[in-house]
């Protein structure tokens, strides 16, 4: 089980700090930091928040990719920090909070956007079929499930919208997490409330505003995939369009 | 000071929090509700369970059988009525998520499926893949959404409880963003703060659980029950502690130790049952407590594996196969993948017993109540309990939700109730609130560091409040943690700005596991016998004639807490033997 897995590697990392009480602007801090190469960047902070400097801010909790809490840019890259293997770094690193949001403090950004935005494309089930639990559960077969499950795994790290070039020139932008997330309500099996969300999602600040750049997809830490949630989004609603406007009489 | 005007002020926006949010929101629509966390409410731990949630739901269950296994699993000191309300709302809940759009996994015909889990004689676990926490988190805090009543303040850390006139009426609180202090006046309160499993070294824990909650309560003087009993996963990995659920076990893997045999046998818990069809409640299906103490039997007697990180023993899940682990395993060949570079379809992997669950916590009874008026707790760092000495895995999920509702509807009930404050009394103890925090900022001239302190509380709290522990080990913490809380006084902040100061949230997180700490150690010395997870190598046999008590700690200073009992309640189990042998009936 002895390998050079816990090889020890002295990393410089250059850390992006902004106090708003303090200074005029952001500008980097280097820190050595010793280290061991089977850890992550996550690790590397910690080390440097515990021995080095308790003032440096950041976000973080579960150390196991799932609470979504420590997204920043790695390397110019948005990253979970909990993900970033420092065996695929070189021994300097680059560290700087997600982009396209405003700086609350060193690396912790202002989250409000996002949560507005999920909080608007009504990320809950509204039924069709009205039942009560006591009634028993909906049928849903694995295949029905396996439809919406990927959009399902969003852990709302915001690292597509650091990622997105159009959420960065158009903040109006809905962005591909919430956009995702109405899409896995949309089409789960026991929803009815696709109508209502398209209002906020089949317009030019939802799926309108994306130009299928793709960079939501590449850095998602869990494969959601929100570009094709995006493009089924789309496509749906172009589907909408035409029954619409040229076939009214059919219901859709 | 700021005061917020609330009706119900909920900390904690995990599972449990979010669950009394909504009932309230539903079931008493004229409240106005305050839910206040110190994160995120989708960054809440709960997001980090794996296995599912025990529910009776199929045709070859019954209620009965999953009190017994509860009861039995607990070793006896589960409160039976407690328990008796847990497993009938259990299906309940589990529907209502399911209704809130859940993403269970489904048999083919479209109904909820179910998996083994350790301790459970039926299958009786609802699972979403292996991140059920995650989907019931999500589905919580989104379902939550649609409810303009639940009023949010995300990233506010609760520092203390107003209480006045013996009687709960609200909270101080730093608002994070800003660094200022908050008051919320509220009719009634209810922690839902989750665990403190970050007091030891090597836990499952995400870095906010420090047992916040706990330590509001205990300060404001109600009782910690029960925290002798700290759960140890068996299957953690060995060099970040992170989890690896039991469902690993469920679905067919199995443990070896370095001669690759099935060890677990030697234990009570055999005979051997065939690779890769796991026989319910024996070998890798045993309960937690009785697995990890096994793997501490492998370690003591030399046939542990030697990894960089520790004695550790094998997890084999190669004979699963690709097709099934990622099916029902994704997450967990992810993480094996990312820390330890092992990938479980080809490799078998490493695993050591890691600190994960707090049964014990804040006394409550069945409606969620604690002793104080107008205080209700529920979640991890409640204790009501249904636990007892030992959580049968995918209970947690459950309870979070059966007492989140009820701490909810007891809250509510309670408001209807409640007379106004003297706000000169509130305005005093909020002010103190403040100084206290000011003080803290003000130090200048003490020599102790948090990380230093930090440091020595883990290192102690796992010398003596490991898997096995004697006497000389407990009063050993016990003098240390002491001295820790005392030491405590003198540390000095580096950080003195307001903006999301961590340094002075970590001072903070510090204090709160101290006083946890202090509670499970004490506890743990005085209580003589060995039970579930607290197991005794000098008092190694159970005595329910002394010990079929609650243990509960008060709170008292920088003096050690003063312990109480309290009766268990038993309505028609009575104690027995718990056997995990194959050859049981």
């Amino acid at each position: 089980m002895s390998d050079n897995r816990l090889a020890a590697r002295q990393i410089e990392l250059e850390v992006l700090r902004y106090n708003p009480e303090t200074d005029q602007e952001p500008k980097f801090q280097n820190y050595s930091v010793p280290c061991i190469n089977e850890w992550c960047v996550l690790d590397a902070l910690n080390y440097l928040k515990d021995n080095l400097d308790p003032t440096l801010a950041y976000r973080w909790s579960c150390h196991m990719q799932v609470c979504g809490s420590c997204g920043m840019m790695i390397n110019g890259e948005p990253k979970l920090a909990c993900k970033a293997m420092l065996r695929d770094y070189p021994d300097t690193i680059r560290i700087e909070p997600l982009n396209h949001f405003p700086i609350e403090r060193d690396l912790v950004t202002v989250a409000d956007d996002f949560i507005a935005k999920l909080k608007r494309v009504k990320p809950y089930i509204i039924p069709g079929e009205k039942r009560v639990p006591t009634e028993g559960e909906y049928k849903q077969t694995p295949a029905q499930l396996k439809r919406y499950r990927q959009f399902a795994m969003c852990i709302n790290c915001m690292l597509c919208y650091a990622a997105c070039p159009e959420y960065g020139l158009q903040p109006k932008f809905i962005g591909p997490a919430a956009i995702s997330l109405a899409h896995r309500y949309n089409i789960d099996s026991r929803d009815g409330g696709r109508d209502e969300r398209q209002e906020e999602i089949a317009t030019d600040e939802g799926v309108w505003e994306c130009t299928f750049v793709g960079a939501c997809s590449e850095v998602c830490p869990k494969h959601v995939d929100p570009a094709a949630a995006l493009q089924q989004v789309k496509a749906a609603s172009t589907v909408d369009w035409y029954l619409e406007h040229f076939m009214s009489w059919v219901k859709k | 000071m700021e005061t917020i005007q609330t009706d119900v002020a909920i900390i904690g926006a995990g599972g449990a929090g979010l669950r009394a949010a909504i009932a309230l929101a539903q079931e008493a629509p004229n409240l106005r509700i305050a839910l206040i966390s110190k994160v995120y409410p989708m960054r809440s731990h709960t997001c980090a369970a794996e296995g599912g949630a025990a529910g009776v739901i199929k045709p070859d269950d019954s209620f009965d059988q999953h009190f017994h296994d509860t009861v039995g699993g607990g070793d006896w000191l589960c409160d039976q009525d407690a328990v008796e309300y847990h497993i009938h709302e259990a299906p309940k809940e589990l529907l209502q998520l399911e209704h809130w759009g859940c993403p269970w996994n489904r048999e083919p015909d479209g109904s909820v499926a179910v998996r083994p889990f350790g301790g459970m004689k039926i299958k009786r676990t609802w699972f979403a893949a292996d991140k059920s926490g995650f989907h019931i988190l999500h589905t919580l805090f989104q379902t939550s959404l649609q409810f303009p009543k639940i009023e949010r303040y995300d990233e506010y850390f609760a520092t203390d409880l107003l209480v006045d006139d013996g009687r709960c009426q609200g909270l101080t609180a730093i608002e994070m963003r800003s660094g200022q202090m908050r008051r919320f006046n509220a009719k009634a309160v209810i922690i839902a703060g989750g665990g403190a499993g970050r007091m030891f070294p090597f836990n499952t824990n995400g870095a906010i659980k420090t047992g916040d909650g706990m330590a509001l309560a205990y300060r404001a003087g109600v009782p910690l029950k029960d925290m002798e009993f700290v759960q140890y996963h068996p299957t953690g990995l060995p060099n970040t502690g992170t989890l690896l659920t039991e469902a690993c076990r469920g679905e067919g893997g199995v443990l070896l130790n370095k001669d690759n045999y099935r060890f677990l046998q030697d234990y009570g818990m055999g005979p051997e049952t065939p690779k890769g069809q796991p026989v319910l409640k024996t070998m890798e299906l045993g309960p937690r407590d009785r697995v990890s103490q096994a793997i501490w039997g492998e370690i003591q007697k030399g046939r542990a594996v030697k990894t960089d990180w520790g004695d550790c023993v094998w997890l084999d899940m190669r004979h699963l196969g690709e097709k099934k682990i990622d099916e029902r395993l994704p997450f967990v060949r992810d993480i094996c993948i990312s820390y330890l570079g092992m990938d479980p379809v080809k490799e078998m992997v490493p695993i050591r017993p890691v600190v994960h669950y707090m049964m014990g916590g804040i006394h409550t009874d069945t409606k969620a109540a604690t002793s104080l008026p107008g205080l209700f707790a529920a979640g991890e760092c409640a204790c009501v309990s249904i636990n007892g000495a030992n959580r049968l895995g995918s209970n947690s999920l459950v309870e979070i939700l059966v007492f989140g509702r009820r701490a909810g509807l007891s809250a509510a009930e309670y408001v209807g109730g409640a007379k106004p404050g003297n706000d000169a009394a509130l305005t005093a103890q909020a002010d103190a609130s403040q100084a206290r925090i000011r003080e803290l900022f003000m130090r200048n001239q003490g020599k102790e560091s948090i990380a230093g302190l930090r440091k020595e509380m883990t290192d102690t709290m796992e010398e003596g409040c490991g898997i096995y522990r004697t006497q000389e080990g407990l009063e050993k913490t016990s003098k240390k943690i002491s001295e820790l809380r005392r030491r405590y006084k003198e540390i000095t902040l580096h950080d003195k700005t307001n903006v999301y100061n961590t340094d002075l949230l970590t001072a903070l997180e510090l204090g709160n596991m101290l006083d946890c700490a202090e509670a499970v150690a004490v506890s743990g010395r005085e209580r003589k016998e060995s039970r579930g997870a607290h197991q005794r190598l000098d008092y190694t046999a159970r005595d329910d004639v002394k010990y079929l008590k609650h243990s509960m700690a008060y709170f008292n200073g920088l003096e050690s807490p003063r312990i109480d009992y309290r009766d268990v309640v038993i309505t028609k189990s009575q104690p027995g033997v718990r056997d995990y042998s194959g050859a049981k009936k």
